[in-house]
């Protein structure tokens, strides 16, 4: 008996120690969501109070508890920040606290507004009295909730800002004519890298200064959001670059720009291809058509999938000490978290990079100056 | 239902409330970063780099400036030694004409001056043989009036006598 539970003194120690190197907090009072099998396969809560069922863990719940968006953002031992929630009913809109949807053990429970809320899965639902979910009053909640991954947003929306605006406000007092210095000589390097190695060989020099404020703003959301998910206790431990609502946001940000910005040549490009005889304008005008379309969806799905790749990675390393249940495991999943979670910074700056060059590809396209005559000249030969 | 296929994989479905307080957030940091952070620091770099340029091109062309300005020393360096040789040469020339002239017209003078010394001394020469001719005919006289008075007593022989002997000493 003592040695059980010395062992699983050390298992916790362990995953609490690893889990601070290379994860996301393994917040053990993470709400459990009410699935019906939940009660019998009890993730992390169990083990992390005092395993009382240490022989069912449910590695996949686990992991995308942690991918996932949430409520309450965990700070430290019990605590957790409990986020407001914001409901737009049929009813108008509603605020109250998310504690008020959890009771003490972090399980949901009814909450009574002016609908009676629950939530289901982590998603918050309508449920009638006798705790169904109601379908059709549910399509009419719209949920702008301040979740974790808003509230982790916000926090990198405030490091931006105080970052930048310090670094702008040193141009104002040193003038153009001294080198920079301190958070200035930090930032400037970065958005000479954006400028030189992005903008300007994508769009070209002369259009490129129009777009930079747009792909500057991208790429430093992008970079701090990664940057933030991968620490993982309290400022961070969100994972907002890796949810598909923030890619899709930045993607569908892109595609407005890029098709603004579009001028006649590319979108004579796209419906009627010059050069090429009638047939195949015909046959490319769809395959560009939906080029226009694929090309923000692959930018959202690629930043989406590297993140939360990375992340669940990370998190199934940590998983294989839980799996194994033996503290040995730990001696080849944290070396290993710890190598995936170095290889997650470079993710973190290369996704950044990679999305932005992407936008910045997609502008140039769309701008580019077409020459024609060498076309129509291709034609007559 | 489509709806219920999303839902069996959350992850791939994006709530609106992110959606909205992303676009929120995105567009405020565009707008205030873009007014008060990219605006400025782009400037501002630009501003450093055109200054630099700037610098260099100034730098390029002052150099190309003294190059010009030192090979038009160099120009004006020989030009001037030129006319210092000229002058030293015309100096000279004049001098030695000078000093031929000088030479020359005291040559004339000297010429000039020995000769007229020549005439005098020949005039003084002539003057003093007539006045030793005039004196010792005169002594001849008185010695030959002592020697004939003894031997002539007409006077006026004697004298025609003496006359004829002493036209016919001629000294010269």
């Amino acid at each position: 008996m003592t040695f059980r539970s010395i062992k699983s003194l050390l298992v916790k120690t362990f995953s609490v120690f690893s889990l601070l190197l290379a994860t996301q907090a393994f917040a053990g009072e993470n709400h459990t969501p009410a699935t019906p099998e939940a009660g019998a396969v009890a993730p992390v809560t169990a083990e992390a109070h005092g395993a009382k069922k240490e022989g069912d863990f449910n590695v996949t719940e686990t992991i995308l508890e942690h991918i996932k968006d949430d409520h309450s953002w965990h700070l430290w031992g019990h605590n957790s920040l409990h986020l407001p929630v914001i409901l737009k009913t049929s009813k108008g809109f509603e605020v109250f606290s998310s504690e008020k949807l959890v009771d003490e053990h972090h399980e949901p429970v009814v909450y009574k507004g002016n609908f009676d809320y629950k939530l289901i899965e982590g998603k918050t639902k309508i449920v009638d009295a006798a705790g169904n979910v109601d379908e059709e009053a549910s399509k009419q909640l719209w949920d702008f909730s301040i979740t974790k991954n808003v509230a982790s947003l916000f926090v990198s929306v405030l490091i931006l800002l105080v970052v930048l605006l310090t670094a702008a406000a040193a141009y104002k007092k040193t003038g153009v004519k001294s080198a920079p210095k301190g958070l200035q000589s930090f930032m400037e390097p970065i958005i000479l890298f954006v400028r030189d190695e992005v903008a300007v060989p994508n769009i070209g020099a002369k259009k490129a200064g129009k777009y930079m404020p747009f792909l500057l703003t991208i790429f430093f959301l992008i970079l701090t959001n990664n940057f933030l998910g991968l620490i993982p206790f309290f400022p961070g431990g969100a994972n907002v670059s890796g949810n598909i609502a923030f890619t899709m946001t930045l993607a569908v940000c892109v595609f407005i720009v890029v098709n603004l910005s579009a001028n006649k040549s590319y979108w004579e490009h796209i419906f009627w291809m010059p050069g090429m005889h009638w047939s195949m304008k015909l046959f490319l005008a769809p395959i560009e058509l939906i080029g226009v379309f694929t090309k923000p969806i692959s930018l959202m799905i690629r930043l989406f999938a590297n993140i939360t790749a990375g992340h669940i990675l990370v998190l199934s390393l940590i998983c294989l000490i839980f799996i194994f249940k033996t503290v040995f495991a730990s001696a080849i999943a944290v070396p290993f978290a710890v190598f995936i979670g170095m290889i997650e910074l470079l993710v973190a700056f290369l996704q950044a990079f990679i999305f932005t060059m992407l936008a910045a590809m997609y502008i140039g396209m769309a701008t580019e100056e077409h020459h024609h005559d060498a076309h129509g000249e291709a034609a007559h030969h | 239902m489509s709806f219920m296929l999303l839902e069996i994989n959350p992850l791939v479905l994006p709530d609106i409330g992110l959606v909205f307080w992303n676009t929120v957030a995105f567009l405020l940091l565009l707008v205030v970063l873009g007014k008060f952070a990219w605006k400025p620091i782009l400037k501002a770099i630009n501003d450093r780099e055109q200054g630099i340029e700037d610098a260099l091109a100034k730098a390029d062309k002052m150099k190309s400036e003294l190059a010009a300005m030192q090979s038009e020393n160099e120009a004006l360096l020989a030009k001037a030694r030129e006319e210092r040789a000229t002058l030293i040469k015309e100096a000279k020339e004049t001098a030695d004409k000078m000093v031929a002239e000088a030479k020359e017209k005291a040559k004339a003078q000297y010429d000039a001056i020995v000769a007229d010394a020549q005439v005098a001394i020949n005039q003084q020469k002539n003057a003093a043989l007539t006045d030793v001719k005039n004196q010792v005919g005169a002594l001849v006289i008185e010695v030959a009036e002592k020697v004939l008075h003894k031997e002539l007593s007409n006077k006026a022989a004697q004298e025609t006598y003496i006359n004829e002997l002493a036209e016919g000493v001629k000294l010269n």
